[in-house]
């Protein structure tokens, strides 16, 4: 898939402003940002739900919104619901139907979306007796017909518990071990930080940071905890990274990995007694919350 | 196909959520009554104690039978606006359709699928009604009107125009709001026609003209109006059309649309049609 400035105004509200990125195919793409950072917008503009104002989009290397795509394409709503009056299994066959699957797949499609979202023992059961998370689950499967090649999911485990996360995780991974691109539009940031390859990160519908996971993380860092700290010792800390004092801690952030061990026989060295080295990774969340608060103090500059 | 696909749920759904089941227990039950009614109609007899004459009889039952089939009209135009006018703003409400659409569905596919549903349902409702409610009549006095076909494509048509108005409402409107003014429309059509009934009586141009127009921007009360006719005893037309009697009885019609005013009808629905594609069209969900 592939933005290029695409914009989407409603009225005087500024919904998406001017989106550009590219996510690659057979990759698990997650697509983070605050309620009302455009996320779902960005989503029907690529499915062609709606127009955008400005700006291109292209999916599986089509315009957005082409029909024969749509074919190739499965979709999972933010805001699921399904016939309540059908069955699960009278729910996937409409939409083998309407996706143009061939009569004679039905059947076999059917029983693999249900029996992969854990619905089988309720495939005749009307959708309206259903709780929250198992029209999720439904919903999971109705867009995993058709063997798609790109899966758009719109929070898909905002109703689950976490089994329910937990499996949803496992159709994902399955999806990319079979080269389906996956598209993950949460909020849920542990989450999308176990399972995606790659992410953006948008705000006021911009992209604020887009790349790998570990790349937007950053290199990370150490922390000793250590008695007797030299002036030579906090030397060789300081030069390493950017030196703190939390808890008792020394942490040095942006330590490169390699570099830890003659660290530590450098501290040793100066006379400190080094009780124990960790790691300190930024996780997702922190990175996320730092780029949204930078964003909004831009805004309030 | 896909269109076809969503006809056959439109009409699925109607099954599942019994409304068919409630249309047929209440038809079931009101035909008994009527049938009721016109058994004692034929008991009916003169101050001296003699029974009517043949022709009264007729007369009678035909009139009876026109009010009757007024009461099904109504009941046929409500129905078909409390289920058109929800059938596409409440899918766009609650997101049944955002999963629909994003499949390769156009959107003329899903306006077509449902207004073919509808118009099934319609058909069926009115075949059904007709025909039992005719058939009883026939047994129990032994009236048949001149135009039993005639009268259920009237009344299909009828059905179809209001039906075709509630789901383009239904476009851009919540169900409720789709509900009432095409209701309102259709009573506003209602006595349009009835006043220009009044003006052609009266030879008054303004008003005849009044009721031209409604009949034009609106057609169910012309096609209405062409159901009565089927209905009526071909002397009664004859007696009562050379009188001013008839003027403003919405239930005599001295003649039936013609041939270029249904072509008009026709166009009409259409041209609703058309505007329901292009409205959904533009819609954003």
């Amino acid at each position: 898939m592939q933005t290029l400035e695409l914009t989407k105004h409603y009225g005087a509200s500024v919904a998406l402003s001017g989106l550009t990125m590219v996510v690659p195919r057979g990759e698990v793409f997650g697509f983070l940002g605050p309620n009302g950072s455009g996320k779902t917008t960005a989503v029907k503009l690529l499915l062609g739900l709606n127009r955008p104002t400005g700006g291109e989009a292209w999916v599986l290397g089509h315009p957005a919104g082409d029909r024969q795509t749509r074919s190739r394409v499965g979709y999972l709503p933010e805001l699921f619901r399904y016939q309540g009056w059908l069955s699960a299994a009278e729910v996937l066959g409409l939409h083998c139907r309407l996706a143009g699957i061939a009569r004679a797949e039905w059947r076999a499609q059917i029983a693999g979306a249900l029996s992969t979202v854990g619905l089988t023992g309720h495939a005749d059961a009307k959708v309206e007796t259903f709780s929250k998370g198992m029209q999720q689950r439904l919903g999971l499967g109705v867009a995993l017909l058709g063997n798609p090649e790109l899966v758009i999911l719109d929070e898909p485990t905002s109703a689950l518990d976490p089994v329910g996360r937990a499996d949803t995780r496992t159709i994902i991974r399955r999806l990319r071990d079979r080269g389906c691109a996956v598209f993950l539009n949460s909020h849920l940031l542990g989450e999308v930080e176990q399972i995606c390859d790659r992410a953006a990160v948008v705000a006021d519908g911009r992209v604020l940071a887009i790349g790998r996971l570990d790349e937007l993380l950053g290199s990370g860092g150490v922390r000793v905890r250590l008695t007797g700290l030299t002036d030579v010792g906090r030397a060789s800390l300081a030069r390493r990274g950017t030196l703190a004092e939390h808890e008792g801690w020394f942490v040095v952030n942006g330590v490169d990995a390699d570099a830890v061990p003659d660290l530590v026989a450098e501290l040793v060295a100066s006379g400190a007694r080094v009780y124990a080295v960790e790691p300190v990774r930024q996780t997702l969340e922190e990175r996320f919350l730092s780029l949204v608060e930078a964003e909004q103090a831009r805004w309030q500059r | 196909m896909a269109a076809v696909t969503i006809a056959r749920l439109t009409i699925r759904e109607a099954a599942r959520r019994k409304l068919l089941l409630a249309l047929a227990i209440l038809t079931v039950i009101v035909i008994g009554l009527t049938g009721w009614g016109f058994q004692h109609l034929t008991t009916l007899t003169n101050p001296d104690g003699s029974r009517i004459a043949a022709g009264e009889l007729r007369l009678a039952v035909s009139q009876v039978l026109v009010l009757v089939e007024f009461m099904f009209s109504g009941v046929l135009a409500l129905s078909a606006v409390v289920v058109a006018s929800p059938a596409i703003s409440s899918e766009l409400e609650s997101g049944v359709a955002l999963s629909m659409l994003a499949r390769p569905v156009s959107r003329y596919q899903v306006v077509l699928g449902k207004w073919l549903g509808l118009a099934a349902l319609i058909a069926i409702y009115v075949a059904a009604t007709t025909t039992l409610e005719l058939l009883v009549v026939d047994a129990t006095t032994g009236y048949v009107p001149p135009g039993p076909v005639g009268l259920g494509l009237y009344l299909i048509g009828e059905g179809i125009v209001i039906m075709s108005l509630a789901l383009l409402i239904s476009t851009r409107l919540s169900g409720m709001t789709a509900g009432v003014i095409s209701l309102v429309l259709f009573f506003l059509a209602w006595i349009g026609g009835i006043a220009g009934a009044i003006g052609e009586v009266f030879s008054s141009a303004a008003i005849s003209n009044a009721g031209t127009i409604s009949q034009l921007l609106l057609p169910t009360d012309a096609l209405w109006r062409g159901s009565v006719y089927e209905l009526e005893p071909v002397l009664y037309r004859a007696v009562l059309g050379a009188t001013t009697e008839r003027a403003g009885n919405p239930f005599f019609v001295q003649s039936p649309p013609s041939v270029a005013y249904l072509i008009w009808a026709a166009c009409w629905v259409v041209l609703i049609v058309g505007l329901t594609v292009w409205s959904l069209h533009r819609r954003e969900v």
